[in-house]
């Protein structure tokens, strides 16, 4: 995957907007206690068909960190992700019950009668596996922001660059904006769709296991990344490998079963859970 | 085989006994994977064989008619009139017939077929889809000759109505109606395989495109079509082979009067009509007019495959490795 892109092996040149913004991040120390809300989710519940899949879950999601979804497989992470942008209704006999508001508006994601183009344009995703469009980069890039309404090429071509920038692909791809998304590595085809997920300022950044498909060094830039990017903006991600969780998020919800056991700051969860069941999970006992 | 082998040598005392039988079945099972890999090479082989067969009989029968014609009176001739007292021998006029019926047929086509397919593949709930795609497809099993008469009875005589209202006259015999007619008969071809191509694009791709807030339409405009592109190009390419052998709609329904004209409201006759022609009529066998058929068939196939083989290439360079 590597192969062609030499430049993955170097350190990765990075614009200086970037860089402040981290800095020295001690993770958890450094939440306050009062951060503000960006989604409150309550007595939660969703369904595919008769089966529920996420059972009456409450939980607060801080605005600008990074909360980490964990569990064993088909614990209903990966579901109750896909209902913060109702994903679900793509599909035929899945229903939500309960509440997702998104603050400070308080509006129900999940309530039918929200129109779901609407509240997705205020959420981006990316996926599992990289799903580039069969489109050039900078289409890959733009396509959010032509759905916005955004036409005028200063305009598009302003905002590709700051994404792919924000996204740190812009290095390598600078000179070949017009190739096909499928053309680049697997590691850059997933930072491809962060930059179009970032193209059109979103509140809240969805990740559903963004690294599953990708090698130890894309991975870790990624991670980089998602590093980066809280403090702009609200992150939600699902990952089945604990280091992982613990490398990237602020705070930590254990799911099993569809219920959520847990919910706290990631050190705490790692290093001092309360629930058994989370201890057995983060320490291998099972999933 | 071989776990069959392992499981019998862990029966211990039947081993020998067991062994031996093993080995015979064995042996037969062998065979028996030869022969059907045999019977598979052969089935390949035979499609092969069949149209290395038809190009060496159009190429043997034509040679009589190219030893009389030259090659340039054939190519460049602008007239078409192998049965008269005074031949002339210029392929034109029959291609063009050809061209502005294929060129009507795919002009309702594409559009229409590709429109289907749309609907079927992204919008039609599933019961819907099941029951519109084997009635859309019953289109194909009408015979031809029933084409021909409701292009020739039905939609001239509309077209010439709806013409004359323009003080546009339309003969009984020619290419429009045909052509629509034809373009009509090849929608399920475009929309089935425009259908399964838009299916096999991965729903990863699609909620990639709602995850972004975008609507059905513009997902299916502007994500699935493109990811669908090189089957839909295979879709458009078979259509238009489909069109350009179409024989009997124009024969009935076109005129059989080769013209060279690029208007669809004339009469005209195509290659295939003109073969269907004379091979019906009574030209004696070993005419330089029979033989012309076999000319007129070697033209067309080489038309043909251009079209194949550039539609082939147009797919390659589109071809998506999502």
């Amino acid at each position: 995957m590597v192969i062609g892109s030499p430049a993955l092996m170097h350190a990765q040149p990075r614009d200086a907007s970037a860089d402040h913004r981290h800095g020295p991040d001690a993770p958890d120390a450094a939440m306050p206690a009062q951060a503000s809300i960006k989604a409150q989710v309550k007595d939660f519940s969703f369904y595919y068909g008769q089966f529920q899949a996420v059972k009456n879950v409450s939980m607060t999601i801080r605005e600008h960190k990074v909360t980490a979804l964990i569990g064993p497989s088909g614990c209903g992470k990966t579901t109750l992700l896909r209902c913060f942008n109702r994903m679900h209704d793509l599909y035929p006999n899945t229903r939500y019950a309960g509440e997702i508001r998104l603050l400070p508006d308080g509006f129900n994601i999940v309530d039918r009668r929200v129109n779901p183009i609407e509240m997705r344009m205020r959420i981006s995703m990316v996926f599992q596996k990289p799903n580039p469009f069969p489109k050039s980069i900078f289409e890959n890039v733009a396509y959010g922001l032509r759905l916005r309404g955004v036409s005028s090429r200063s305009e598009l071509a302003g905002r590709v660059e700051h994404a792919l920038r924000g996204a740190a692909l812009w290095e390598e791809v600078k000179d070949r904006l017009k190739k096909p998304g499928f053309d680049l590595s697997g590691g850059q085809q997933q930072r491809l769709c962060i930059a179009r997920a970032l193209a059109v300022d979103p509140e809240m950044i969805l990740f559903d296991e963004p690294t599953s498909a990708l090698d130890p060094i894309a991975t870790a830039k990624i991670e980089e990344l998602v590093h980066e990017l809280k403090g702009r903006v609200t992150i939600l991600i699902v990952t089945h490998n604990m280091q992982q969780a613990a490398r990237v998020s602020d705070e930590t919800a254990f799911m099993y079963l569809g219920e959520l056991i847990e919910m706290d700051r990631t050190s705490k969860i790692f290093q001092n859970p309360s629930k058994q069941l989370t201890e057995q999970y983060i320490t291998g006992h099972f999933g | 085989m071989s776990q069959d082998a392992s499981n019998a040598a862990g029966r211990g005392s039947r081993l020998a006994r067991a062994d031996g039988s093993l080995g015979a079945r064995g042996l037969l099972s062998v065979m028996i994977e030869r022969g059907i890999e045999f019977g598979l090479l052969l089935a390949a082989l035979a499609s092969v064989a069949v149209t290395l067969g038809i190009v060496f009989v159009l190429v043997r029968e034509s040679a009589p008619f190219f030893a009389h014609v030259s090659l340039g009176e054939f190519l460049f001739g602008t007239e078409w009139t192998p049965l008269f007292s005074d031949p002339k021998y210029g392929i034109g006029p029959l291609l063009s017939g050809t061209f502005v019926t294929t060129t009507i047929a795919l002009c309702v086509a594409m559009p229409a077929g590709t429109i289907v397919a749309i609907w079927l593949s992204e919008y039609a709930p599933h019961r819907i889809r099941e029951m519109v795609k084997p009635v859309l497809e019953l289109i194909s099993a009408v015979p031809t000759v029933v084409f021909g008469y409701f292009a020739l009875t039905v939609v001239t005589p509309m077209l010439q109505s709806v013409l004359a209202r323009i003080n546009v006259d339309l003969p009984t015999f020619n290419m429009l109606g045909p052509g629509i007619v034809m373009g009509i008969m090849i929608v399920p071809y475009v929309s089935s395989l425009s259908e399964d191509a838009m299916r096999a694009v991965p729903m990863l791709l699609r909620e990639g495109s709602y995850a972004l807030g975008a609507g059905r339409l513009t997902t299916a405009l502007r994500v699935v079509f493109p990811a669908a592109l090189s089957g839909i190009g295979a879709a458009y390419t078979l259509a238009m082979s489909r069109a350009v052998g179409e024989t009997m709609i124009v024969a009935i329904a076109a005129g059989q009067k080769p013209t060279l004209t690029a208007n669809p409201l004339e009469s005209a006759a195509t290659v295939t009509a003109y073969i269907v022609q004379v091979a019906g009529g009574d030209v004696p066998h070993g005419s330089i007019g029979y033989q012309s058929i076999f000319a007129a068939g070697l033209a067309l196939f080489v038309v043909t495959l251009g079209f194949n083989l550039v539609g082939a290439a147009l797919r390659r360079r589109f071809r998506q490795a999502y």
